[in-house]
């Protein structure tokens, strides 16, 4: 396999950056700060109140240091917590967004003009710390969909953003949960009323342009009673020497017969291949099956960042309730990802499937940290486990750090997890079909992800694959 | 906060009682031990001192809390021979009288006109206290078992005193297994023994070993055992372990070997007694093409809390490992489970398999496992994999359609679970014992459930 060892890495692709004037808040934290950054948003007295209550609680916390990941130190006070593109005023149409852009979402594969808008697919994308354009609003109100970026939920909805923030991850639940709560800038909120089933996928794309900013975005999903909803998330940033903090919180409610279809496509700037620069992405995901046979599934492709750390979970509180979870996570160069995920069984019947794919390659450390918690209450509970990780080179890790605790005798239960080398047999038997090296690498590696790229919506399977295809360019060998 | 205050104190009042005792144990002269030996002892009482006990906020100790033992005021033990300690041996001791290669170990201390010991050349089963004037033990008592690993490890070594020493010497084959009796005596206050095993297997060595833990008496009482084994080129070991302490007993004890190149080293271990157990077993496969099998049953009822934590390392290449953990809870009882497999930089063709399977009998029963992988080389094979779950309704109607009555049925499906770890005991009038042993602990359960 030396003849691919000398392949040349292909760069990353969405390393550029857009030259545009921000309007950004000096660097550092502090009651000023998140003051400023409330009264930029216009938002109201308890929503600030709200913010500050998480900062003070964030003052007496202490980062969190039990992941398998080694970082330097994160200094909070260098970090600019708000900025955003200049512009005159808030446009009021897409006409008078500044073209710059529109030209960096296009560039991006996310056209946001009304000609050339993805069809069926509703787009919120999002510029640092404010959301720039959201497409597709007008249908999405006739079915009384609200797709909104968040500050402007905060404005037209307020008493239903008042009921569930915080709901599912309280501002006090971990460090950067608490940081996020009293920093957030922008995001999505998404409410699906009762009975209506969300007529298009609804997509929000995060980009990080300014350097030393951090994102701090807030989702929050509703899905009423029989409501039914699918969301996609992207993201991307510039290629630059600094690390940048990326701490979101995302909150799923799902009620009585409700489903919520969660799906990521992580590529922030990993870093390059001696590990400098990249994106710290330190996330607190969390989905509540509030009411009986709701489902809440998230999929992940997890390939950017010098450093994941996420467990995208599900609180199954409604009897029948179903959790799911399917990953691929993809390290490379020094990439380090602690990630899994966290599945709470309080209801009956309830039940929850874990799937999870880690590669590694490079000098890559490869991390599955789940939970399966079954409390006393959960008659009949059904969990399924599956972690299976694939080492490509001799200098990377993959661990596997599953916790088991079940309190109910009804409950069954079963984990497997495998580890093993990328099969060289089977990369010879493709050669000798013609296949070059790379390419029956590419298929391998796609052949094992295979049961988590079909739980994703079409055209963000495509991207995954295209994603893993390029991750992988010059790690074989 | 303030609710947690009386317990830290209790857990600190605890560990400052045990440093007080041993400097009373060690002013005495710490019973002439040699002075290496009393550098040992001094070393991990500092270590022990600076550490103090785990809560349950340390990773390691999260599903389980050594309050008991902390709130527990323990007196050294010290060993006396009566009448009910020799039908305790006589109860477990196997083989022939006169053929027999059985060690006794009372409150940790060899008591010889117990043991039988016909010993064959090349062969030396005895007394810690005595092996540690010898150079043998001074190489390799301490090297294996890191005080700094864990706190018990710790304090065991601080009272380091005496325990089991077996010496198998190069290429000698023992054709009877060896057995190693540690009777606990409960007297009328809580007493707290320490014994230290080391098993030294030289190149080419072959011998099946086996550890009974049994108790007497109905006070509490604590053992504490650390056991260090280790294996040249090409030795043979099979190792059993059956715990059945006194049901007041708390058992805590670490057990590491190391491994020579085409070892074979194969553990089995039981739990059924104690109402606390916390067992680390640490195998290390230090030579290309050594083998290791670890094995585990517990069976266990009532409120008793076992935690096997397990941690399979495989620091050179070639080696293959196997390990199958079962539990069987009944009552209000509760199994642990944390099974950690490494492989570390360069141990390329790793093969390791790991299995931990859970049978819950009742409603009250708990149970939680921890399956880990840690790899650090690419060409390896690892799989681990954990069930849990009550006894499955499919194989019982099964049973039942062929005329089987519930009891009988449940108990057939429970035994066979046990089997499954039972199976792996190649020493005949060991496997009867055991079995046994599970069918009254089965036969009991459903009496419990039909009354």
């Amino acid at each position: 396999m030396t003849s691919i060892e000398t392949h040349v890495k292909k760069p990353y692709e969405y390393g550029w950056e857009t030259d545009i004037e921000s309007d950004r808040v000096p660097a550092g934290l502090s009651e000023d700060t998140i003051r400023l950054i409330s009264a930029k948003k216009g938002e109201p007295e308890w929503l600030l109140e709200w913010r500050l209550k998480a900062y003070r609680h964030w003052l007496t916390m202490t980062e969190p240091h039990w992941p398998n990941v080694t970082y330097g130190p994160v200094d909070y006070q260098a970090i600019h917590y708000y900025s955003a593109p200049k512009q005159q005023q808030a446009p009021k149409s897409l006409d008078e967004v500044d073209p710059k852009l529109l030209a960096t979402f296009e560039k991006l594969g996310i056209p946001l003009s009304e000609q050339k808008k993805l069809t069926g697919v509703a787009v919120d994308a999002v510029f640092d710390s404010v959301s720039v354009a959201t497409t597709f609003k007008g249908t999405l109100r006739e079915a009384g969909v609200i797709f909104l970026p968040f500050s402007e939920a905060v404005r037209e909805h307020p008493d239903l953003v008042r009921q569930y923030l915080g709901s599912v991850v309280p501002p006090t639940d971990n460090f950067f949960a608490a940081l996020n709560s009293a920093v957030f800038t922008d995001g999505s909120f998404v409410f699906v009323p009762k009975g209506v089933r969300c007529p298009m996928e609804l997509s929000t794309y995060f980009r990080i342009n300014a350097a030393a900013t951090g994102q701090f975005e807030r989702t929050l999903i509703v899905a009423e009673e029989g409501a039914y909803v699918s969301y996609l998330e992207g993201c991307s940033a510039p290629m630059r020497d600094e690390h940048q903090l990326h701490a979101a919180v995302v909150e799923l409610v799902a009620f009585d017969n409700a489903q919520i279809k969660y799906s990521t496509v992580q590529n922030w700037y990993p870093g390059d291949e001696e590990g400098k620069g990249g994106i710290y992405n330190f996330v607190t995901k969390r989905g509540a099956c509030r009411g009986k046979n709701s489902k809440i599934s998230w999929t992940q492709v997890e390939t950017g960042s010098a450093i994941t750390w996420k467990y995208p979970s599900c609180i199954l509180q409604g009897d029948n309730s179903i959790g799911e979870f399917y990953s691929v996570a993809l390290t490379n160069n020094r990439q380090q990802a602690d990630t899994g995920t966290k599945m709470i069984h309080l209801g009956k019947n309830t039940r929850s499937t874990i799937v999870s794919k880690g590669i590694s390659a490079g000098k890559s450390q490869n991390t599955y940290r789940g939970l399966v918690k079954i409390m006393k209450g959960a008659e009949n509970a059904r969990n399924y486990s599956q972690c299976d990780s694939m080492l490509i080179g001799d200098q990377c890790g993959a661990h596997t750090f599953p916790y088991i605790d079940v309190r109910n005798s009804t409950a069954i239960m079963e984990h497997e997890a495998s580890t093993s080398k990328i099969g060289e047999d089977q990369i010879f038997y493709c050669q000798a079909r013609g296949l070059s090296a790379e390419d029956a690498v590419s298929m391998i590696v796609n052949g094992f992800c295979k049961e988590v790229f079909r739980e994703l919506p079409m055209e963000f399977a495509v991207e995954a694959q295209n994603l893993l295809a390029i991750n992988l360019e010059g790690s074989v060998g | 906060m303030t609710a947690v205050a009386p317990q830290t104190r209790r857990a600190e009042d605890a560990v400052a009682q045990l440093v007080a005792d041993y400097e009373a144990f060690a002013a005495n002269g710490a019973a002439g031990a040699p002075p290496w030996v009393q550098e040992l002892r001094a070393g991990a009482i500092r270590q022990f001192a600076e550490a103090g006990f785990p809560s349950t906020k340390d990773e390691e100790w999260r599903f389980t809390s050594v309050e008991p033992i902390t709130r527990t005021r323990f007196a050294v033990a010290s060993a006396t021979v009566s009448a009910a300690v020799r039908r305790a041996v006589e109860e477990v001791a196997i083989g022939e009288s006169g053929e027999r290669l059985v060690a006794v170990y009372v409150n940790g201390r060899f008591v010889s006109e117990l043991s039988s010991l016909a010993l064959p050349t090349g062969v030396t089963i005895g007394s810690l206290a005595a092996a540690a004037e010898g150079d043998v033990a001074r190489q390799h008592l301490g090297r294996l078992a890191d005080p700094s690993a864990n706190p018990f490890t710790a304090l065991n070594t601080a009272f380091v005193l005496d325990g089991a020493f077996v010496h198998v010497g190069r290429n000698v084959a023992v054709d009877r297994a060896i057995q190693l009796v540690f009777v606990s005596l409960a007297g009328s206050e809580p007493t707290v023994s320490h014994p230290r095993n080391l098993y030294l297997f030289d190149d080419g060595a072959q011998a099946s070993i086996i550890e009974q833990f049994v108790g007497i008496g109905d006070g509490p009482y604590w053992t504490n055992a650390v056991t260090e084994t280790v294996l040249g080129e090409n030795a043979v070991v099979d190792a059993y372990r059956v715990q059945r302490e006194h049901d007041n007993a708390f058992h805590t004890a670490t057990s590491q070997s190391r491994q020579g190149r085409s070892s074979v080293y194969t553990s089995v271990t039981f739990a059924f007694g104690s109402r606390l157990t916390r067992y680390d077993l640490n195998a290390t496969l230090d030579g290309e093409g050594a083998e290791c099998t670890i094995n585990g049953l517990s069976v266990l009822r009532d409120e008793q809390h076992v935690d096997f934590h397990t941690t399979l390392e495989h620091a050179k290449p070639h080696c293959p490992s196997w390990e199958v953990f079962n539990g069987v809870y009944d009552d209000r009882s509760r199994g642990v489970f944390s099974g950690r497999i490494i492989v570390r930089p360069g141990a390329q063709r790793t093969d390791s398999k790991q299995t931990n399977n859970n049978l819950l009998l009742s409603e009250d029963a708990r149970a939680d496992s921890q399956p880990q992988l840690e790899i650090y080389a690419d060409d390896v094979k690892c799989t681990h994999g954990a069930t849990l779950g009550p006894i499955d309704p499919k194989a019982m109607f099964y049973l039942r359609s062929r005329g089987l009555d519930e009891e009988a049925a449940r108990n057939l499906l429970t035994f066979g679970f046990g089997a499954e770890i039972l199976n792996s005991v190649s020493v005949e009038e060991l496997r009867t014992q055991l079995d046994g042993i599970v069918h009254a602990r089965l036969d009991e359960s459903a009496r419990k459930r039909s009354s």
